[in-house]
């Protein structure tokens, strides 16, 4: 089961964060930096997985961002790698022409791809399908 | 990852960023964001925060703000939350967001409130009209939006209001979303949802993947907790899964070019669950996990994911041989890789299948020695995980040498995924320890390294164990328990944690009261001493608590034993008791050598040269040897070019435990191997596995380390000989080496003598194989102990003469007697508390199963009176067999030549793997036989008498038995060593 999914800058400020389980509000700061700090400890050559507290941490960078996403002992650990890929092939297929900031909408593409810590879609075309009719229904 | 996307991507981070195109309406989020990654203290982004958060206040109640404003101002709560700070003003405008904005607004609005509200905050009632409106609105969208909320928070005793609607939506295009709302209700009321199950069947035959999908987490949850009522669906899933691999579902399914990977995961858990211990339903999904395993063989993550679930998923159900096969080859590809996420994943699978067949960790012996030294936290972390499910008595002092090692270096090692390396230590040190020295060391070491961070039931485990026993061997564990907690206590305390200064004023505690036997004078002198020097540093620091709770239950036993009570009144009185002490109790003063930690004393002897041409790879080799020792016949030696697990040094301390403890760490090769192990991580420590006496239940056991009249130097440089003798031995007999070591001796003095003679032996013998020390006799002048030691040529019986007293005992004269030879030997005089030798050389000439030999020793304490004491002892004729080094060809002739011969069925040792081996095995270390070949279900061996008569032994497997035949040119060996064998495999 997938427990949170962070996306957090080089510098350790989270840009998104979903969790899936519940976590005090005055608890996720220090729980993020933690997580942060343990992911920018490990070097280039190092697997993308690390033990975190109760969860394993798959991590992935693109850039500047890191994607972690914390997990449980049953989940597997590849698979969530290639999730992040997906979600994140998702982001770039949807963001490409208009880039701006969206939390809500990045929100809303993870929704439709992770609901209650399970992956429930990872069809990019149906994943993006109600945020693209929306999108259409503003529009007129 | 092709490059291409890898570039797109790497102008993600610029999402959130960005300066440019900025749409009017995020704009002051933006202006938020950049402001804050500015900036540079908590506290300003504190006070920037707080300025943000007051000034939405005012935005959010004043009435002219738009909705589509309030959704811009909702986005802004939304970060703030994220970041930490409490924005629960705008909770409710989030509701009235979704009833009145429009569909983007209305979906932000439901969007904040999954962000924003748990399962069961007041408010989320407020939400419930709103989303009734909307799962009826003709608008799909809107309906859509309403069965997300849904299936991510919706308050429990609401559910009824809502269902009729879902379950109407089950025949709409956004079926799927009702699915996964349904799914929710299951997992928060799941007697809510019992009347549907008939249309989770129907979602499971959707015609649209995506539905089926859905379906899928509700029967995963199903089957977990019930796998029998859903068996029948096993041929369903088969067939969707077939279809899957086969390629049947639309292309945007796929990715990178595989078919629904995430669904082939799931639905290949599903079945591992129907399958698990269930041979007829295993049977309908052999094909298609063959199919899987078959069409995996891109080379992309994903498909290695897949393969993961896919070799599980084949261990998991009833077993198919071909199958089992094919799966271990496929972790191969994983462990070999060169990528370490494939690596790690490898890795995890075979610490999987590991648990069913250890055997397969030794097809990746060295791999797993390279992860084992890995830079990588993550991959060690696996390989001792492994490792931990490998576990067995003859690898454990390996094993847990290398998780203490870890321990040290990620001290702060506190995660609790999984479980902590640091409860695995205890874990199968309780199970497996090979001798009391060594898991008292190892339970020190596991308490003083972070002892506040165990689970509790570590320290109850342990102390269980250390207070149940009631026989003479448990009392000893217990002092020696002690007397290790007395050398801890010499240096410094002030850094042990609180919980092992617990479990030692437990012990102490224990100690005193539980003591049965003889040593128990002993055992509660130390207790004492203990117990003082507690009190004494607890006093004057932290854990007052603990002395009190020292003081409590000695002031009990006040009352039951004047003896005690005088032990404890002088415990509280000052050194009294101590000095009084010394002249009567064993001398506890210098345990320090005797409990040198074994890890210390292992580490350093890897540091030594080696004598053999050290390469790293040698180094890897003998690592490989002693980790995966006993997980398969023959195999785990086969990289050194032995066949033959190492000797037990000592025989495994049965534990009370045992059983619980092992079936708490949860693997299955547990039961066997008990009686053997590797002493040491080195292969040339074998042959000082044979320098100790097997059965220490009667003669001196586990005690032999420690030190009665010598000092804790003398016992230092006793070490230091013995380990030369080890490297010795290592080099003269190299890799082709012949293990000698003793039989089985039953000794018919049980010995209070707990010194370590052996290093009294002359210099010329030290090198040999040799039993340990027996006491023989004794009074209140001089101990007599004997010790045998191993010729080629003949068996050396040393005889120890230890003078008891402070003064000077003369004209000492021995005389042995025994069938074969009487010797005298003279000594003048013996010092005050020396130890003279006499050694007799025997030869057996005539096979006699036991010999017993007597003695007398006649000395003169005062000029003209002379004293006699006299010995005796058995011997046994294993004592006078050693191997007979022949070929196959040699054997063959030798058959042919003997005359007599004796036929018997013995038993054989079913419980092994390869019942042939491990029954020679067993046979060859209690009788010094030579195992010349073993073929098929027929093994050939031979031995001699020390005289020269040779015996061959030609063994069969014959169904659940051993047919042995023995041949010899002397008529009576054969059946001397029949006897010897049929009694070293009833004691097995």
């Amino acid at each position: 089961m997938i427990k949170f999914l962070l996306m957090v800058n080089k510098q350790g400020q989270t840009r998104l964060s979903r969790y899936y389980e519940q976590v005090e509000l005055g608890k996720r700061a220090s729980l993020e930096a933690d997580v942060v700090r343990g992911c920018l400890a490990r070097r280039k050559e190092e697997c993308s997985f690390v033990e975190f507290k109760d969860y394993k941490l798959v991590y992935r960078q693109y850039a500047a961002l890191f994607i972690v996403v914390g997990i449980t002992e049953n989940e597997n650990e590849l698979s969530i790698y290639e999730l992040v890929h997906n979600f994140v092939e998702v982001l770039d297929k949807y963001f490409s022409r208009v880039i701006m900031f969206s939390l809500d909408k990045v929100h809303i593409i993870l929704d439709e791809m992770i609901l209650n810590g399970h992956i429930v879609e990872t069809n990019k075309t149906r994943i993006l399908a109600p945020l693209l009719a929306l999108d259409k229904m503003a529009e007129s | 990852m092709s490059d291409v996307v890898e570039k797109t991507l790497s102008a993600l981070p610029g999402l959130f960023d960005s300066q440019t195109g900025a749409a009017r309406i995020t704009s002051r989020l933006r202006q938020l964001v950049k402001s804050i990654t500015e900036l540079t203290s908590k506290h300003e982004e504190e006070s920037l925060i707080k300025q943000e958060l007051s000034s939405m206040k005012e935005q959010v109640s004043s009435p002219n703000t738009s909705m589509k404003q309030m959704r811009e101002i909702m986005v802004r709560a939304m970060y703030c939350e994220m970041l930490g700070y409490d924005a629960s003003f705008t909770y409710i405008h989030a509701i009235k967001l979704a009833q009145q904005g429009g569909v983007l607004e209305k979906r932000v609005g439901y969007l904040a409130v999954s962000l924003f509200l748990n399962e069961g905050h007041e408010l989320l009632l407020l939400l419930v009209n709103t989303v009734l409106k909307d799962l009826q609105s003709t608008n799909v969208i809107e309906a859509y939006m309403a069965l997300t909320v849904v299936a991510q928070v919706f308050p429990k005793d609401m559910i009824p209001a809502v269902l009729p609607l879902l379950e109407d939506k089950l025949s709409e295009i956004i079926r799927r979303k009702a699915v996964l709302a349904l799914y929710k209700f299951y997992l928060i009321a799941p007697n809510q949802v019992q009347h549907i199950h008939a249309k989770f069947r129907k979602a499971l035959c959707d015609r649209d993947p995506g539905v089926m999908t859905s379906s899928l987490h509700i029967y995963l949850q199903l089957i977990t907790e019930s796998p029998d009522d859903y068996k029948d669906l096993t041929g369903s899933f088969v067939t969707i899964l077939k279809q899957v691999v086969d390629g049947k579902l639309p292309v945007d399914f796929n990715y990178h070019n595989v078919p629904a990977p995430w669904l082939q995961i799931q639905l290949l858990r599903i079945l591992s669950l129907l399958g698990k211990e269930d041979r007829s339903t295993s049977e309908l999904m052999y094909e298609v996990l063959d199919e899987s395993l078959r069409r995996a063989e891109m080379n992309h993550n994903i498909t290695y994911a897949i393969l993961y679930e896919c070799v599980k998923a084949i261990y998991t159900i009833h077993p198919k041989a071909e199958l089992l096969e094919k799966a271990a080859r496929c972790i191969g590809n994983f462990v070999l890789s060169p990528k370490i996420n494939l690596r790690y994943l490898g890795l995890k699978a075979l610490t999987y299948v590991v648990q069913h067949d250890a055997k397969l960790a030794l097809q990746h012996q060295m791999t797993i020695i390279e992860c084992l030294d890995h830079t990588d936290f993550t991959i060690k972390r696996e390989t001792l995980e492994l490792l931990f499910r490998i576990t067995n008595a003859q690898n454990v002092t390996v094993i847990v040498e290398k998780m203490l090692d870890f321990l040290h270096v990620y001290e702060q090692c506190t995660t609790s995924y999984k479980m902590n390396v640091r409860c695995y230590v205890p874990m199968i040190t309780l199970t497996f320890a090979p001798d009391n020295s060594w898991f008292i060391q190892t339970m020190n070491d596991v308490f003083s390294t972070g002892g506040d961070l165990l689970q509790q039931d570590v320290p109850n485990n342990f102390l269980r164990l250390l207070a149940e026993g009631k026989r003479e061997e448990d009392d000893q564990l217990r002092l020696y328990a002690v007397n290790s907690y007395l050398t801890v206590l010499n240096g410094d305390a002030s850094h042990l944690p609180q919980r092992f200064l617990q479990v030692m004023s437990w012990v102490c505690t224990t100690t005193h009261t539980h003591t049965h036997t003889h040593t128990h004078t002993q055992n509660k002198n130390s207790a004492m001493r203990l117990i003082q020097i507690l009190v004494r540093d607890l006093k004057k620091s932290y854990l007052l608590n603990i002395s009190v709770r020292l003081y409590s239950n000695f002031k009990y036993h006040f009352s039951s034993s004047t003896l005690i009570l005088e032990g404890v009144k002088r415990v509280w009185g000052r050194d009294g008791y101590l000095r009084q002490n010394e002249t009567t109790a064993p001398p506890v003063d210098e345990p320090s050598a005797a409990v040198q930690p074994s890890g210390q004393q292992e580490a350093a002897e890897r540091l030594e040269p080696q004598p053999e041409p050290s390469t790293q790879n040698q180094d890897k080799l003998q690592l490989a040897s002693s980790l995966f020792v006993g997980l398969g016949a023959g195999s785990s030696m086969s990289l050194l070019g032995k066949s033959e697990a190492p000797p037990p040094r000592f025989r495994k301390k049965p534990r009370p435990h045992e059983s619980s403890s092992s079936s708490s760490s949860g693997t299955s090769e547990r039961s066997s191997d008990s009686s053997s192990r590797s002493s040491h991580s080195t292969t040339d420590s074998f042959l000082y596995g044979s320098l100790l006496e097997e059965e220490p239940a009667t003669s001196i056991s586990a005690f032999s380390h420690t030190p009665k009249s010598s000092t804790a130097n003398g016992l230092a440089q006793n070490k230091d000989t013995k380990e030369d003798r080890r490297a010795n031995t290592s080099q003269i007999l190299g890799g082709d080496m012949v293990i000698v070591r003793p039989n089985t001796f039953q000794d018919k003095h049980p010995s209070l003598v707990s010194s370590d003679l052996t290093a009294l032996l002359p210099a010329d013998l030290k090198d040999l194989p040799h039993s340990d020390v027996i006491s023989l006799t004794s009074d209140p002048s001089l101990s007599l102990s004997s010790c045998r030691l191993f010729r080629d040529e003949a068996l050396l019986l040393v005889i120890l003469i230890s003078n008891c007293t402070e003064t000077v005992i003369k004209d000492v004269a021995v005389q042995l007697t025994c069938e074969e030879l009487e010797v005298w030997n003279v000594m003048n005089c013996l010092e005050g508390n020396s130890t003279s030798v006499c050694h007799y050389a025997l030869l057996m000439d005539e096979p006699h199963t036991n010999v017993s030999f007597t003695g007398t020793v006649s000395y003169q304490t005062q000029p003209g009176h002379t004293n006699t004491l006299s010995f005796s002892g058995t011997l046994s004729a294993a004592d006078f067999i050693r191997p007979l080094v022949v070929s196959t060809e040699e054997y063959g002739k030798l058959w042919l030549s003997l005359s007599h011969d004796v036929k018997q069925n013995l038993k054989l040792l079913t419980d092994a793997s390869d019942p042939l081996r491990t029954t020679l095995n067993a046979l060859k270390d209690a009788l010094q036989l030579h195992v010349v070949d073993i073929i098929g279900s027929e093994g050939i061996v031979a031995c001699r008498l020390l005289s020269g008569a040779p015996c061959l032994l030609h063994c069969r497997v014959n169904g659940a038995a051993l047919a042995m035949w023995l041949r010899s040119p002397h008529p009576a060996l054969p059946d001397c060593i029949l006897y010897h064998c049929q009694r070293a495999l009833a004691q097995h």
